[in-house]
């Protein structure tokens, strides 16, 4: 049993996925999807603790050898990521079910869990292969559902917004099948592991190099490099609650994951960040996004929309990390990368809790909010105030290792952007919170009470999970640093 | 109990206190005794811990590491047993005198208030007992963040703009210069222990070190150097004892704790005082003194008027700092003392008019002498403790700045506080004139009462204070002379020490 883990990890919330469209009834659905996400969550659990012991796990699917099969590798990196998704997963489920109730019709709820499940497996699936083609079809299954999530939102404009990411995301899908052909062609194979060997090898260098820029362009979109990201704020701010939740926590994660394997273990250190000079560019265009969108979020609003430009901006930290090529670089990208992701599924949720409570989303209707809610507006508050990096929870942590890394590349201007990246988000995060607290009640909060328990519970676990990790690092920035001392010894 | 036990109820008891607040939302009067249970529980236990540091104890708890070269730890030195006792023994007389303020004012969301300064206690005793520079940050930012909403307390339009500057200024001035200040420490010295004599020594040239000093001072944005002082004036839209506890003793006495104590146990006096690295400081601190106090002279709204003054004041502090001598650290250290009680005592009486005479200008103080003669009497104790006036203890930290001072020949020094005492002169005295001399106004004189008796108390308990840290400064100056003498001693010049033989009786 245990050595079939790694294809139970995604064949878990396939069928899951098949079994939620069958069954039909919303409460049913509602029940495959969460025991599908609680066992998917105990299957990556269980991985990363063999990973932690044992080193890296290869699985063959069919027995094939990887050379003509795919193949399945888990090491230290993509553990990680894998229980922060399917983490992610099982904590939003026992959220969604009321929320998914209020905003999605009763004849569709069942579609619903079956696309959430079907994305899911997605991105487990391209987080857990070593196979750049099956990383596509994955990349494929979890766009596709995604964009149905995202067209289930309540209103009208969720359509548009799932058409206009349906485009971007099929254009990214594209670009890196593009280049996973000029990689073939060079190489003969589609085994990430082989690729890297092989990659070295060869002689003509430029269809490498064309091939390396499609696949970084094609990711770079789906990853919502800023200036890729034209997407996400709408996806995100008309989605479903629980799909934003799940979205803005997990996918862009994910493609990151395959950005960084990309560059770190498949290409080597020459063809990348010599030839091929990515760290200036990942760099300008990382501060372009802190600044840009995180201005852009500053002025929005629409707080779901605030907080999806923020998404941008954050991505820009986590891709600044990862430019960096050191230890403490990369260490600084990768925590960012998992507290990014819980402190927006916190603030995801509380934001969802409040649609839920009161059906409005703009700040200025939500007015006083912290007064007829006060639990749910202090988890959103308290993972704003993780998002700023206050000392003493999770963004501190991510902020801490990337001034240190860049100081100790002697670039202390990057330093000092990297502290300026803060006074912008402290600007939008306090804009909440002035309007949530210092102000009086809007007259629609009229009767509206504190969230239910059941979205309450999942909201303050992400939410004292973004201060725990800022006293507790031992989980998030040392296996972080394990990644990157792993990552970054093993460049050619 | 042991003095890791105290330590430990010196950080839980105000968050305790916090926590139980709300829970008797409903009953003013049970919800009110909390609170005070809550500051003379602190107080307690932070004079329980006090014979441990004076013997020459440094009591610490276990240390918590958070990430590799960052952990969250605690330790007892001089600087912040001064520090810590002094903000929780006001926060008893402030508890008292928010009680009648608050209720005569009929202010809303009182128990919001309650939490967030019990909140902003426990964040000062975070920083008070802070043994790495990165826990002192940890509170530092803490206590910018639960004062914010007390600043906004009221909740006009014109609360929120000085809201959204008091935390955008002190909240950026930290994270864009006092973060990388710590980074920049931790790769230079391998560690960000507070430790006597300090860790910078020999890790870096002087022009690092000025810079170093520079982020550190102007991150410090709580101790209202010019130019990152315009929050403080800002933030006297407060409620007044906001203004009185926070933004005279703990705010801004956190603010030049801070510099003080990376002054002394971050860089170290030799180091500082040997490569010449932070003289610049002087000058900044001089200017601010002076041009603090000549605009305070400028004020007709009383709380500005004092807010300015604190400006002034709190540099003092910085300039003991500055001289880099063991005595000017003494005098600094008493001067965070000194000038706490002393100016408490002016913001409860400044509350107290407000209340009592509903007047916010000094034009409109006329005759008030008379009609409200404890509230007045202690304004005029906290204002010749400004000037620097035995027998006031205003006048202790002053006169070990200027020998030290002289000692040292720094003429800018010099002057800067002698200009400045005339100054402060110029803009308290005005104020007692029109109280006691001028008469009021007929008809509207006659309606002011003296404010109600726990505001009473409280402002009468801090003038006597004044009086008294004159008189017997005994564990003060000691705990002064220790942080002095044992930075001294470990900068290895405790042999040249000029002490008075004995305090000033």
């Amino acid at each position: 049993m245990t050595e079939h883990l790694p294809a139970l990890q995604v064949v878990l919330p396939l069928f899951g996925a098949l079994l939620a469209a069958l069954v039909r009834r919303p409460s049913a659905a509602w029940l495959v999807s969460l025991a599908a996400s609680v066992a998917a969550f105990a299957v990556s659990a269980a991985l990363l603790a063999h990973v932690l012991d044992g080193g890296v796990i290869t699985y063959r699917l069919g027995g094939w050898d990887p050379a003509l099969g795919i193949e399945y590798r888990v090491d230290i990196l993509n553990a990680i990521v894998l229980v922060l998704v399917s983490g992610i997963a099982a904590v939003s489920l026992p959220y969604a079910r009321l929320s998914v109730a209020a905003e999605i019709p009763g004849d569709r709820i069942a579609w619903f869990y079956a696309m959430y499940l079907l994305a899911l497996a997605g991105l487990l699936g391209i987080a857990i292969t070593n196979d750049a083609f099956n990383a596509f079809v994955f990349l494929e299954v979890s766009s596709l559902s995604s964009y149905a999530l995202i067209a289930m939102g309540r209103a009208r404009r969720a359509l548009v917004a799932s058409y206009q990411y349906l485009i971007m995301g099929t254009i990214g899908a594209t670009f890196y099948v593009i280049g996973v052909g000029f990689l073939y062609m060079m190489t003969g194979t589609l085994n990430l592991t082989l690729i890297a060997e092989r990659i070295a090898e060869v002689q003509s260098i430029r269809p490498i190099l064309a091939g390396i820029a499609f696949i970084l362009v094609g990711i770079s979109l789906k990853l919502a490099l800023f200036p890729l990201h034209a997407w996400l704020p709408n996806a995100y701010a008309f989605a479903p609650s629980v799909a934003t939740v799940f979205l803005s926590a997990t996918a862009t994660k994910v493609a990151i994951y395959l950005f960084v394997r990309y560059v770190y273990s498949v290409f080597g250190a020459s063809l990348v960040w010599v030839d091929l000079p990515l760290t200036p560019i990942l760099l300008a265009l990382s501060i372009a996004a802190i600044f840009g969108a995180g201005t852009v979020a500053v002025f929005q609003s629409n707080l779901k929309r605030m907080f999806a430009y923020s998404s941008v901006a954050q991505v820009g930290y986590i891709t600044l990390g990862l430019s960096l090529v050191t230890v403490p670089g990369v260490t600084g990208g990768l925590v960012h990368l998992l507290n990014h992701a819980l402190i927006k599924g916190a603030i995801f949720m509380g934001l969802g809790a409040i649609v839920f409570r009161t059906g409005r989303i703009a700040i200025d209707d939500i007015a006083g909010i912290g007064r007829v809610m006060p639990l749910t507006t202090a988890a959103i508050v308290l993972a704003g105030l993780s998002l700023v990096g206050l000392p003493g929870t999770a963004g501190f942590v991510s902020k801490w290792y990337l001034v240190v890394a860049a100081l100790d590349l002697g670039w202390w201007w990057l330093a000092l952007l990297i502290v300026l990246g803060s006074m912008i988000t402290i600007a939008y995060v306090g804009r909440v919170v002035e309007a949530a607290y210092f102000r009086a009640p809007a007259e629609a909060l009229a009767g509206v009470r504190e969230a239910p328990l059941q979205m309450l519970v999942p909201t303050w676990l992400l939410a004292a999970a973004t201060v725990w990790f800022g006293i507790d690092t031992r989980l998030t920035a040392g296996l972080a640093e394990r990644a990157a001392t792993m990552l970054v010894g093993g460049l050619r | 109990m042991t003095p890791g036990t105290l330590m430990l109820l010196v950080l839980l008891v105000p968050a305790a206190t916090a926590l139980l607040v709300p829970l008797f939302d409903g009953r003013p009067n049970v919800r009110e005794a909390t609170t005070l249970l809550g500051a003379v529980l602190l107080f307690a236990a932070v004079l329980g811990l006090l014979p441990t540091v004076l013997e020459g104890g440094t009591p610490s708890l276990p240390a918590w590491t958070v990430v590799p070269g960052l952990s969250i730890a605690f330790s007892l030195e001089p600087l912040g047993m001064l520090f810590a006792t002094v903000a929780s023994g006001l926060w008893i007389a402030n508890s008292v005198y928010s009680i009648g303020y608050m209720r005569a004012e009929a202010a809303p969301r009182q128990t919001m208030f309650y939490v967030c300064f019990a909140l902003a206690i426990a964040a000062t005793m975070g920083i008070a007992l802070a043994g790495n520079l990165f826990t002192l940050f940890l509170f530092y930012e803490l206590l910018s963040f639960t004062t914010w909403p007390l600043v906004t307390h009221r909740a006009t339009p014109e609360a929120r703009a000085a809201g959204r500057l008091y935390l955008m200024m002190l909240f950026g001035a930290s994270t864009v210069l006092f973060l990388p200040a710590i980074a920049w420490t931790g790769i230079a010295a391998g560690t960000l222990d507070f430790t006597p004599g300090g860790i910078l020594g020999g890790t870096m040239g002087a022009a690092g070190l000025g810079i170093l000093l520079a982020l550190f001072v102007f991150g410090a944005a709580k101790a209202a150097v010019m130019p990152l002082h315009f929050w403080l004036p800002a933030a006297m839209v407060a409620p007044t004892p906001v203004s009185a506890l926070l933004h005279a003793v703990a705010v801004v006495k956190a603010g030049v704790f801070t510099i003080l104590k990376v002054v002394v146990y971050i860089f170290g006096l030799e180091t500082l005082a040997a490569t010449g690295a932070g003289d610049w400081l002087v000058v900044v601190a001089g200017i601010t003194i002076v041009l603090a106090s000549l605009i305070a002279l400028r004020q007709d709204n009383l709380k500005r008027r004092l807010a300015y003054s604190t400006v002034s004041q709190l540099s003092y502090v910085v300039l003991g700092a500055a001289l880099f001598t063991p005595l000017a650290v003494l005098g600094a250290a008493l001067h965070i003392a000194a000038h706490a009680v002393s100016k408490i005592t002016l913001f409860f009486a400044a509350g107290s008019v407000h209340v009592g005479a509903h007047v916010e200008d000094v034009s409109r103080m006329d005759g008030l002498g008379r009609k409200m003669p404890w509230t007045m009497g202690a304004f005029s104790i906290g204002a010749l403790s400004m000037i620097g006036m035995p027998p006031t203890a205003g006048f202790l930290g002053k006169w070990f700045i200027l020998v030290a001072a002289m000692q040292a020949g720094h003429w800018f020094a010099i002057g800067a506080i002698v200009l400045s005492t005339v100054l402060n002169a110029g803009y308290f005295l005005p104020i007692l004139y029109r109280a006691y001399a001028r008469q009021g106004e007929e008809g509207k004189i006659d309606r002011v009462r003296e404010s109600p008796w726990p505001m009473v108390t409280a402002l009468v308990a801090t003038a006597a204070l004044t009086v008294l840290l004159f008189a017997w400064p005994g564990v003060p100056f000691e705990l002064a002379g220790m942080l002095a003498g044992g930075a001294a001693l470990e900068a290895g010049g405790a042999g040249d020490l000029v002490f008075p033989a004995e305090p000033p009786q």
